[in-house]
């Protein structure tokens, strides 16, 4: 077989290509870099609740992403919702007074929580707990609450 | 009567049911002897895998314009244009890809094996190799069994790579989408284990169901010019019809709830 | 089973059903080594069922087939495989391989089985392709040959492994008479220098004759006549006569089976 070289070349191509077609995909289409750089410090934050949040939702300053969520638990001494987050070892430098809240983007978007910095001197570590914590709006309960108060102002007239 | 009808109907389907798997079987055990034969399987790969590229390479880069072009109008009627990037990419990845890139390998190499292993019984091929002590479920079907599962996966690849491509340029090159927009959303939104990895996943199992489907009806194809020309019909209907209806189940477990 | 040792393949009592089609019932043959033993018989008798019986590639209804003193039905399969390597088949059309050269289908079987250097494999492929007059055509792929030509390598290819037999499906159908003379004297040939023992099925009263050295007749799943070329020419039996005569009429009629023939002319009720 005289082509038999040209086979295995063009083979070799077509599984390059491939294998390139699908790096492309990793590096350059998905969040493959944001994922493998989860490597960071941990901290976590008590909520009441915590609402829509997922387990990889951002962590964001001033709409910086700054780490993900990367676990959601259940205090039942408390009965709060205990969040632990992966913060980037780039942003070390934030107070231990820094607060969190559960915000979501735009009216309908995912939620993410968002920090604001303190003025503390002490920066966060490994380990460390968030205490000001402020809980996702459950627009049911923001809802419920209206119309109690339109309610109670209609009987009062 | 009818029912003597459905119920001999129903047993013989449950019949090649059963010989597509105890067939399935055989040739997974001729895969692994094909280490010391990489040279049938290279051979294979190439009519299996690089023939199909062109049409692959072609269909997904229209595909991605189209997605682009459509998608821009669609969503700059609710200003959000910038998700262009998101939407081709996440229809391209998850959905697609695989399964565009599928039905597309089973009507140019499904369609192809099924002829060629049909032929090659109805011209005593496959026979004469058992006479000559070879058996042809390890000779002719494993390499092009494996070569079809191997392939599948990279042209799957392929086709999402020049589908985003071809977003790009119907979106950014074209309508003027924000180049930064595209790709920034694109790759905040796109996950790689939840997106990717399931899109590969959803290509391996096509990449199975396909050859599998083909090199089975060549194999069991009525040995004449007439059957191996339904067999090949019935590749081409039922590895589409067996893509589709899997693409549902596998969203159904990958996408659902996590 | 006194004679074992002279007969290379032994057949009792062989039946074989196919849906509900008795193709054999309870034959007994007996082929001697070293041999050319013919199976005749008409069209649609099971012939070619018979060698795939002999190789092992379908399973009978009853009864035994010996190949050298193996229970062919009852082998395993890396046994049965063990025993094709010993035997050759002559497929009716050729079966080469179509997507490799008249050189490499010759050298298939050794490449598969001998584990032969490819030295040895390219020196043993042109003897047999000299042997059937072919080491021209080396570089010729399978579609470029004539009918006869193809089945002349075909031949090459059974007898590249030195089978103890070689079995002929229907050799001489649809030749030209220059190649069935070609096929006649290489079957006859082979058979001598290589100690072969050959079965050819065929339905070709005259060339068969000429090379046969005993001939089974097969007919609606029995044995009907046996011997040598010429006791059947002068056999007793009207029938093995019309086939061996080729007479359009005897016993096998020229008719299919039908009603009345004037009777249905003058019948209108079914053709308004």
């Amino acid at each position: 077989m005289q082509n038999t070289r040209l086979v295995e070349t063009s083979v070799g191509v077509f599984v390059a290509a491939g294998i390139a077609a699908f790096f492309m995909l990793g590096m350059k289409v998905s969040n493959f870099n944001a994922f493998s750089d989860v490597e960071g410090y941990e901290v976590s934050a008590q909520f009441e609740n915590i609402g829509g949040l997922k387990v990889l939702s951002s962590v964001s300053v001033g709409g910086v992403r700054i780490g993900r969520v990367t676990s959601i638990g259940f205090d039942q001494e408390d009965y709060e919702a205990v969040v632990t987050m992966t913060i980037d070892h780039k942003y070390n430098r934030l107070p231990t007074d820094t607060s969190a809240s559960i915000f979501t983007s735009g009216l309908l978007g995912e939620q993410y929580i968002g920090f604001e910095p303190g003025g503390e001197e002490a920066f966060l570590q490994e380990g460390d707990t968030i205490f000001l914590t402020q809980s996702a709006i459950v627009l049911e309960q923001v809802i419920g609450q209206f119309m109690f108060s339109k309610a109670s102002e209609g009987a009062g007239e | 009567m009818l029912f003597q009808q459905l119920g001999s109907c129903t047993l013989a389907f449950f019949q090649r049911l059963g010989r597509a798997n105890i067939f399935l079987w055989a040739v997974l055990c001729g895969v692994p002897g094909l280490i010391f034969r990489l040279r049938l399987l290279i051979h294979q790969v190439f009519s299996v895998g690089v023939l199909s590229l062109v049409i692959i390479v072609v269909a997904g880069l229209f595909v991605g314009m189209v997605l682009g072009l459509q998608g821009y109008y669609t969503l700059v009627d609710f200003g959000a244009e910038d998700s262009l990037g998101v939407m081709v990419a996440l229809s391209l990845v998850r959905e697609l890809g695989p399964v565009v890139a599928a039905l597309l390998f089973a009507g140019r190499a499904g369609s192809a094996l099924t002829a060629e292993i049909g032929l090659m019984k109805a011209t005593e091929q496959l026979a004469g190799m058992e006479m000559m002590a070879v058996d042809p479920i390890k000779r002719i079907i494993a390499p092009r069994f494996f070569a079809g599962v191997l392939s599948m996966p990279l042209l799957a690849a392929i086709f999402s790579a020049l589908g985003v491509m071809g977003g790009y340029l119907a979106g950014v090159g074209l309508l003027g989408v924000d180049e930064g927009a595209f790709w920034s959303q694109m790759r905040s939104s796109v996950d790689f284990n939840e997106d990717i990895m399931n899109g590969v996943i959803k290509s391996i199992v096509f990449g199975v169901v396909v050859t599998w489907i083909a090199v089975f009806e060549g194999y069991d194809a009525v040995p004449t010019s007439e059957g191996v020309s339904r067999a090949t019909t019935r590749t081409v209907v039922y590895a589409s019809l067996a893509v589709l209806g899997l693409d549902f189940i596998l969203t159904t477990l990958m996408f659902g709830e996590v | 089973m006194a004679n074992t040792k002279n007969n290379l393949v032994e057949a009792r009592g062989l039946t074989f059903q196919f849906g509900s089609r008795t193709v054999f019932d309870g034959i007994d043959l007996d082929l001697q080594r070293g041999k050319v033993t013919a199976i005749m018989g008409p069209s649609g008798t099971g012939k070619t069922t018979l060698l795939r019986l002999i190789g092992g590639q379908i399973r009978p209804t009853a009864g035994t087939i010996h190949v050298d003193g193996q229970n062919v039905p009852a082998l395993s399969r890396r046994a049965l495989f063990e025993l094709r390597k010993r035997m050759g088949m002559l497929f009716q059309s050729g079966a080469l391989l179509t997507d490799l050269t008249v050189f490499d289908n010759v050298a298939f079987p050794l490449r598969e089985h001998s584990g032969l250097p490819e030295t040895m494999v390219r020196d043993l492929v042109l003897m047999k392709l000299e042997a059937v007059g072919l080491r021209g055509a080396q570089r010729l792929m399978p579609g470029e040959l004539s009918g006869g030509m193809a089945r002349r390598v075909a031949l090459a290819r059974a007898i590249a492994l030195d089978p103890m037999m070689i079995m002929y499906d229907e050799p001489f159908t649809g030749q030209d008479p220059i190649s069935m003379g070609v096929l006649v004297k290489l079957i006859r040939d082979l058979n001598e220098v290589l100690g072969l023992t050959s079965i050819i099925v065929s339905h070709d009263v005259a060339e068969t004759s000429a090379i046969a050295d005993y001939i089974y007749v097969l007919s609606q799943g029995k044995v009907v006549g046996q011997g040598t070329p010429d006791e059947l020419h002068h056999s007793e039996s009207e029938w093995v006569r019309q086939f061996m005569k080729g007479t359009p009429d005897g016993p096998v009629p020229f008719h299919y089976p039908a009603g009345d023939y004037t009777e249905e002319l003058l019948s209108r009720e079914e053709f308004r």
